[in-house]
């Protein structure tokens, strides 16, 4: 999986949401050690600060967990990578009803529609 | 140990009538990448100069590290200059004894190691090499020091792209962790990801002096976009382009 940085918004801001999509898809399974902040701003091409900044916001959000020996782990609390993942999924489900919304279909359309073509 | 790596107060440099830089007050803390950026003229190399002691300020202050530039700064400081100063005779291997013995923080072996992993062969003459293998010895010889601040003057100017993101990477994975980078440069999309501050120079004097993601938070969009709406070309005189 690439790192893609956009030029419109923080760098940290970005990090944090793609490392936030590599736990809770598994790239980073839950309990494994992450990379260190070096490795990880290495691999981004980013600056080890930014990095580390947010590898912090993982921490808080819960994702991630400071190990005094083995750097950070991923998080074993599959409530809270569930909630997360749930948290993702409302946004796509968003962004849909949105789009459909723009052509006309009215949410139950919409979710009628989206079964329809699923079958 | 003070606070803040780098401190200017009040710095001004003019040759002869010409103002290079003009009551430049300035503060830089240690563990930074910071990037220092103008349009040509701007003042960048003029600054850098005074840092590494290679110039003296018409006016004002400067510290490296709560001391004065002098001797004990130099010894600090590791300095790549906008162009080349070697002897096409030698080989990159003579370059690095020449630092080992000049410079108490050189790491020899280091050094071979990054030329090795930059494509260079450190026992060729520097007359066989591409300006832009040149430009890769030189960044060795500065990168291998143990350093408390790095001067770099143009890093990336002369090589490909490819060969740039690999020194940014050389720059990352290199630098001494409590050392500051101070990066002059007008390629800035390149860098950007790489800083955390960036400094604007305009006519000798600091514009902006910012987070690279406060710049970003605050404006909108990238410090690239941002330099390139400051320093919009104005024509001369009313002059068309």
């Amino acid at each position: 999986m690439d790192w893609k940085l956009t030029d419109d918004r923080p760098i940290w801001l970005q990090l944090t949401e793609q490392m936030t999509r590599r736990i809770i898809t598994g790239v980073y399974p839950p309990g494994s050690r992450l990379p260190s902040v070096r490795e990880l701003a290495a691999e981004a091409g980013v600056n080890p600060n930014t990095m580390q900044r947010s590898l912090a916001q993982l921490e808080q959000d819960g994702l991630a967990k400071a190990d005094r020996t083995a750097g950070r782990m991923v998080t074993q609390d599959t409530a809270v990578l569930e909630a997360v993942r749930r948290s993702q999924a409302r946004v796509v489900m968003e962004q849909y009803f949105h789009a459909m919304a723009e052509l006309g279909y009215t949410p139950d359309e919409a979710t009628a529609l989206l079964k329809e073509e699923k079958l | 140990m003070s606070e803040q790596l780098i401190v200017c107060r009040g710095l001004s440099k003019a040759y002869g009538r010409k103002t290079a830089l003009s009551g430049v007050d300035l503060e830089v803390g240690r563990g930074r990448i910071v990037g220092l950026l103008g349009p040509n003229g701007s003042g960048k190399t003029t600054l850098i100069k005074l840092m590494c002691g290679l110039l003296q300020p018409t006016t004002g202050e400067i510290e490296i590290g709560g001391l004065p530039v002098g001797v004990a700064t130099k010894a600090q400081v590791s300095y790549l200059p906008d162009r080349m100063y070697f002897a096409n005779w030698m080989r990159a291997v003579d370059l690095f004894d020449l630092f080992r013995d000049f410079y108490r923080d050189f790491d020899y072996e280091k050094a071979i190691a990054m030329c090795r992993s930059l494509g260079v062969e450190p026992q060729d003459r520097l007359k066989t090499m591409s300006k832009g293998m040149k430009e890769k010895v030189q960044l060795v010889l500065v990168m291998a020091r143990k350093a408390q601040l790095y001067l770099l003057d143009e890093p990336i100017a002369g090589v490909d792209p490819a060969a740039r993101d690999f020194i940014l990477h050389t720059i990352l994975t290199n630098y001494n962790e409590e050392g500051t980078v101070l990066i002059s440069t007008h390629l800035i999309s390149d860098i950007e990801k790489v800083l955390d501050e960036a400094i604007f120079l305009k006519t000798g004097k600091v514009m902006l002096h910012d987070t690279v993601d406060h710049i970003r938070e605050t404006q909108g969009k990238s410090v690239d976009a941002l330099f390139r709406e400051i320093f919009r070309a104005q024509p001369l005189e009313g002059g068309e382009f």
